[in-house]
C-alpha cells in the first residue's frame, strides 16, 4: 500500500515497512522515527549507516551482529531504540524487518 | 584412489556415508567418515528424557553400527582444515588428503555466551536439554521437584529444532498435570522472538495452545545476563524474568574446528549454497545439516532432505556436470503438545505451514498443523524410523525431499 511520509509517496507493508528502499531518504526516515517517538541524532545516523552497509552487503542483522559492529553496544542500541531495537532502526532504514527465519 | 572424507558422524555425517557407499564405485573412491564420539545420540529423544518418557538407553546407540561396511571410520578428535592443500588434520597427528570434502560437524550449546548460565548454578537450577548430560540432570531435578516457577528459555535465533522450546513447554505442562502438581507449577515461555514460533501462521496456532495451557509468554526478550544469585534473566530493556527452574536454550554455535579452520561466519556456521549445498568459499567442498549458515531449520528432517539433493550433487561433481539447485528448504517436523497429542509441520525457504493432510494429499493420515492423537503415533513411531531407516540412508516411502503443494491450504506465500 502507498502512504505519504515527508511529502513523498512511498509503498509500505502492513506493518509499515518501506518494499522499495530505492525510494527512502533521510527525510523519511526521519519522520517514521518520529511516529516511533525517536529523534534522530548523529549517532542514531550512525547506526543506519551501519545497518545500510550490512543491507546492501545482503548480510543478516541481529542483535549479536551488533555487538560487534564497532559502531555501539547493545545497552546503547536499546537506548537509542527502545522497546525493538532492530525491528525500530531498520524501519527507519527503509529496509525490510529481519526476518529471525528458520 | 580417490577420497571423500564426512566430517562428523551425527546424523547428516551417517546418512551421507550409507548414500554414497553404495553410489560410488569402489575400486575408486575410498570413503571416510571422522567423529570424536563413538556414540550416536538420537537428539530428538532428548526432548523426552527429562520427562522420563524415553529412558536413556532409547536415545544412544554405538555409531559403528551406522556406519556401513566399506567406509573408514576414525574416531578421532579433527584438528583443522585446510581448505587450501585439501587436507584435514586430526588431533592424533594424522593427516588426511581429500578429494571432496563433506562438512557435518554439526551445532553446539555455547552457554558460556550468556554471563552467569555457564557458571556454579549450571544443571543445578539452570539447564539445557539439548545434550545428553542436560536432559538427564533436568529429568533426575524434576522426579523430585516440589514446583515453582519454571521458565523455558531461548537465547537467540537460529536454534537447532526452533519448536523444540515449545514442546518441552507443553510436555512439562502435561508433566505435571500428570504428577497432580499442576497448581504448583508456574510455566513461563520467554524468546527472543514477536511470538511463539519463527512462522507467523504456525505462531497463531501456537499461541492459542500456550494460551490454553495455561503457559505464559514473555515476547522480545534479548537476555543479557543470568542473574543465578537472585533466580532472574534480565534482558538488555531491562526486563527482568524470575525462575526456580530456567530451562535454557543456548546460543547454538557451529563447531569450534570450523572457527579454528577459518571457515564460518560469527556463529561458525559454513557459508553454504542455499540450493546446491556447495561451500561459498571451495567447491570440492560441500556442508550439510546443523553445520551450514542455510536459512533452513535445523533439523534432522532437514538434514535427511539435503543428504538426497547432496548425493546427487556429488556425483555431479565428479562428472564435471552442473550442480542441482534443487534444494528448497523443506522441513517437517513434528511438534508434541502434551497429553498425546501432536501437530505436525511442513515448510520450505518459501513456503508457511499449511493446512491440510500428510503424506497422501486429502487422505493423510497425519494432519497438518492440527493437534491430534496420529501425530503424536507418528512422532513417537519416528524413533524407529530414525534408527532403521532415516541414517541408513533409505529413502522413507511417499516422502519427497523437496516439498509437495498437493492436499495442502495455501494462504500466503513471501518471497
Amino acid at each position: 500500500m502507498d502512504k505519504t511520509i515527508a511529502q513523498a509517496t512511498v509503498s509500505v507493508d502492513q506493518e509499515g515497512y518501506l518494499t522499495d528502499f530505492s525510494q527512502w531518504n533521510k527525510e523519511i526516515g526521519t519522520e517514521i522515527a518520529k511516529e516511533q517517538g525517536i529523534e534522530m541524532t548523529d549517532k542514531h545516523w550512525e547506526v543506519i549507516d551501519y545497518i545500510h552497509d550490512k543491507f546492501k552487503k545482503e548480510e543478516p542483522l541481529s542483535i549479536r551482529g551488533i555487538k560487534k559492529s564497532g559502531v555501539l553496544n547493545i545497552k546503547e542500541f536499546y537506548a537509542l531504540f527502545p522497546g525493538g531495537p532492530l525491528k525500530k532502526a531498520t524501519m527507519i532504514a527503509g529496509i525490510p524487518k529481519p526476518k529471525s527465519c528458520i | 584412489m580417490k577420497n571423500l572424507v564426512i566430517l562428523g558422524a551425527g546424523t547428516a555425517g551417517t546418512m551421507m556415508s550409507n548414500h554414497l557407499v553404495s553410489k560410488l564405485p569402489k575400486d575408486e573412491w575410498q570413503i571416510t567418515v571422522v567423529d570424536q564420539y563413538k556414540t550416536h545420540y538420537y537428539q530428538p529423544g532428548f526432548l523426552f528424557l527429562p520427562f522420563d518418557i524415553y529412558t536413556t538407553k532409547q536415545v544412544k546407540k554405538k555409531g559403528a553400527k551406522f556406519i556401513p561396511k566399506g567406509v573408514n571410520y576414525i574416531n578421532e578428535k579433527i584438528e583443522l582444515i585446510q581448505p587450501e592443500e585439501n587436507k584435514v588434520q586430526l588431533d592424533n597427528g594424522t593427516e588426511l588428503h581429500y578429494d571432496i570434502l563433506i562438512i557435518a560437524t554439526g551445532t553446539k550449546i555455547a552457554p558460556e555466551e550468556v554471563e552467569g548460565m555457564d557458571g556454579p548454578e549450571w544443571h543445578k537450577s539452570i539447564f539445557d536439554f539439548y545434550t545428553y548430560e542436560g536432559a538427564k540432570a533436568l529429568r533426575d531435578k524434576f522426579r523430585e521437584w516440589e514446583g515453582g516457577k519454571l521458565v523455558v528459555h531461548i537465547t537467540e535465533m537460529p536454534i537447532k529444532c526452533p519448536v523444540a522450546p515449545l514442546e518441552f513447554a507443553f510436555l512439562a505442562d502435561s508433566y505435571f498435570k500428570n504428577k497432580g502438581m499442576r497448581d504448583k507449577v508456574d510455566i513461563t515461555f520467554v524468546t527472543p522472538l514477536g511470538g511463539a514460533f519463527t512462522k507467523p501462521k504456525a505462531t497463531q496456532a501456537l499461541h492459542h495452545l500456550l494460551e490454553n495451557k495455561g503457559i505464559k509468554e514473555v515476547t522480545d526478550f534479548n537476555i543479557e545476563r543470568v542473574d543465578y544469585e537472585n533466580n532472574k534473566i534480565i534482558d538488555y530493556a531491562e526486563t527482568e524474568v524470575p525462575y526456580d527452574i530456567l530451562v535454557t536454550v543456548p546460543t547454538n554455535m557451529g563447531d569450534a574446528l570450523i572457527e579454528r579452520s577459518g571457515m564460518g561466519d560469527d556463529l561458525n556456521f559454513v557459508p553454504t549454497n542455499k540450493a546446491t549445498l556447495q561451500t561459498d568459499d571451495h567447491e570440492n567442498i560441500f556442508a550439510i545439516g546443523d553445520a551450514t549458515n542455510l536459512p533452513a531449520s535445523k533439523a534432522g528432517s532437514v538434514a535427511h532432505f539435503e543428504a538426497e539433493i547432496l548425493t546427487e550433487n556429488i556425483l555431479r561433481y565428479i562428472n564435471g556436470e552442473p550442480l542441482k539447485e534443487e534444494f528448497d528448504g523443506h522441513a517437517n517436523c513434528f511438534i508434541e503438545t502434551g497429553g498425546g497429542k501432536a501437530l505436525l509441520i511442513d515448510f520450505n525457504y518459501t513456503h508457511e505451514p499449511v493446512e491440510g493432510t500428510f503424506p497422501f494429499p486429502g487422505v493423510g493420515p497425519l494432519n497438518l498443523l492440527k493437534e491430534s492423537r496420529t501425530n503424536h503415533m507418528g512422532k513417537m513411531a519416528f524413533r524407529w524410523i530414525y534408527w532403521n531407516m532415516l541414517i541408513k540412508g533409505i529413502h522413507i516411502p511417499f516422502v519427497s525431499a523437496t516439498m509437495s503443494e498437493k492436499g495442502k491450504k495455501f494462504e500466503e506465500t513471501e518471497a
